[in-house]
């Protein structure tokens, strides 16, 4: 399963910060993958992100999909005139790809947050920013989950 | 007289071998180690983290309980017990103790129940409810980071020996013991799951996979379910039995609550 | 009412960047879990966190039940009056629970 996503990644990843992601579009050929750009199309519109400006800080492996910590910190000054409007995470696998949308403003300061979040299965997280100025940005990672969030919790006990 | 002094005599000697017996085997492995041990590096950090670990939501909710007066009686739990930070410092490291009213051995949820219903005049808190493990995760709290200590001689060695049995029985469809996993192959894997020693240092915990608290009651009947053996009843006999020797099982680790695990 | 934490420095020099965290006690039932009988519990999950400050929305968060039970969340805002610091969680039911802390801006 892995070396072959793995290798196209490493591909995306080489491409460098600036460049046009239309390797988006076959990364997201299969399922839940799928729905995940649709979505994505429904909240930013029919348009390319940017790839970098976003640093993503996940764990590589997850023992507990119930609760995977995520940081997300966006390069921008927060000025009145050059800030972060918005940024969406998306995990291209669970049952629903959106998982949350955050509302900046320039009174943060900073373009950081951090929160828990719960993933079904080994996926790709993918944020996306949009900015003062209108241009989208993009960036996503990998994580491996041990045990998976929506599944464990068929149990009664 | 005489056959209450030889049959004490007869229950000390008993539990002394018994003990003698049991301890070979424990030293067998290095010694207990905390189910923290096993947990990533990342929720090692978040059960150290006071503000972020979930437990702690639970810790200041039983904080207001602890305050608030209850039942007919108008007194809350302050009103006999003070301050929860000195009355309450060692009560998790000695439950379950044998209890003289009750006449057996009773957990902390049940003698929490004992207070509230024969003191308080208050109704008793059901098992998992949002109210009781919010008490219990508090005044367990107060004991963090003393080590786990329960009597196991003279009136709760029956208790005692009862509990190891059950940890020693083989149960359910799948015939397995909490031995086989937890005494013979910790550190090993379980579909992707890494198998701990089994130590309830840390409850009431905070469980990942059940985003709330719960007690051990709750993890016990977790884990005969999963080899599929018919649970017992929350606040039964025989889990606290089962707890009592759990306790004494790892005494000497720390009380961790509220911990977090897998 | 819900439980909620919030950590808020007592201090700040002004124009200083500083870490905000909140958290509240909520089980975000995400309609997977399935209860003794069997049944599916229905989604259930806080929808809104906003939190302001000098008398403007500085962080707002749209949460979905793809977000941890008990959610928390850390971010940043640029202290620039002395005031109150709030928060805001609103519930799909529209229940409102809020939180509040003081900074000092020196």
């Amino acid at each position: 399963m892995s070396s072959r996503q793995l290798t196209r990644r490493v591909a995306v990843a080489r491409l460098g910060a600036g460049c046009v992601l239309v390797a988006l579009a076959p990364l997201c050929a299969r399922g839940g993958e799928t729905e995940t750009m649709s979505v994505i199309r429904d909240t930013f519109g029919d348009v390319t992100p940017k790839t970098g400006r976003i640093t993503l800080e996940l764990p590589p492996l997850a023992e507990s999909g119930n609760s995977v910590p995520l940081k997300v910190s966006i390069d921008s000054p927060m000025t009145e005139a050059d800030h972060v409007h918005r940024v969406c995470i998306f995990a291209n696998r669970n049952p629903r790809p959106l998982i949350a949308t955050v509302i900046f403003t320039p009174q943060a300061g900073k373009a950081t947050f951090s929160t828990t979040m719960r993933l079904s299965d080994t996926q790709d997280v993918i944020a996306i920013a949009e900015f003062s100025d209108g241009t989208i940005w993009t960036e996503q990672a990998r994580v491996m989950v041990a045990v998976g969030a929506c599944d464990t919790l068929q149990r009664r006990f | 007289m005489r056959t209450l002094i030889l049959a004490t005599v007869a229950a000390a000697a008993f539990t002394a071998i018994a003990a003698g017996r049991v301890s070979q085997k424990d030293s067998a492995q290095s010694g207990p180690r905390s189910g923290y041990s096993y947990l990533a590096p990342e929720t090692q950090r978040l059960q150290e983290d006071d503000f972020a670990n979930p437990g702690m939501l639970w810790v200041e909710q039983g904080e207001v309980l602890w305050n608030q007066p209850a039942g007919l009686s108008g007194k809350s739990c302050a009103t006999c017990h003070g301050d929860a930070a000195q009355s309450m410092r060692t009560a998790a490291t000695r439950y379950p103790a044998y209890s003289l009213a009750a006449r057996h051995v009773i957990n902390l949820e049940q003698q929490i129940n004992r207070c509230r219903t024969t003191r308080q005049v208050a109704s008793a808190l059901p098992y998992e409810s949002q109210n009781q493990l919010a008490l219990t995760t508090f005044i367990s709290y107060q004991a963090r980071g003393l080590p786990m200590n329960v009597a196991i001689a003279g009136p709760a060695a029956e208790s005692f020996r009862r509990g190891r049995t059950f940890f020693y029985l083989r149960r359910g469809q799948l015939d397995l013991s909490c031995s086989n996993c937890h005494e013979e192959h910790p550190g090993g894997h379980l579909h992707g799951e890494t198998i701990s020693q089994g130590q309830v240092n840390g409850f009431p915990i905070y469980r990942q996979l059940w985003q709330a608290m719960g007690s051990t009651h709750r993890m016990f009947a977790w884990c005969n379910e999963a080899v599929r053996a018919k649970p017992y009843p929350a606040g039964s006999q025989e889990y606290v039995d089962l707890e009592l020797y759990e306790r004494w099982r790892g005494r000497g680790l720390p009380v961790e609550t509220p911990a977090i695990r897998r | 009412m819900p439980n909620t934490r919030v950590r808020v420095p007592n201090t700040a020099k002004a124009g200083e960047v500083v870490e905000i965290r909140a958290m509240i006690m909520h089980p975000m039932e995400n309609g997977f879990r399935v209860d003794s009988q069997g049944t599916a519990i229905p989604v259930h999950i806080i929808t809104d966190f906003v939190c302001s400050y000098d008398g403007a929305e500085a962080f707002r968060v749209r949460l979905e039940p793809g977000l941890s039970a008990n959610p928390t969340f850390s971010f940043f805002i640029r202290a620039t009056q002395s005031g109150p610091v709030d928060f805001l969680w609103q519930d799909q039911d529209g229940t409102i629970t809020k939180a509040s802390a003081s900074i000092e801006v020196t």
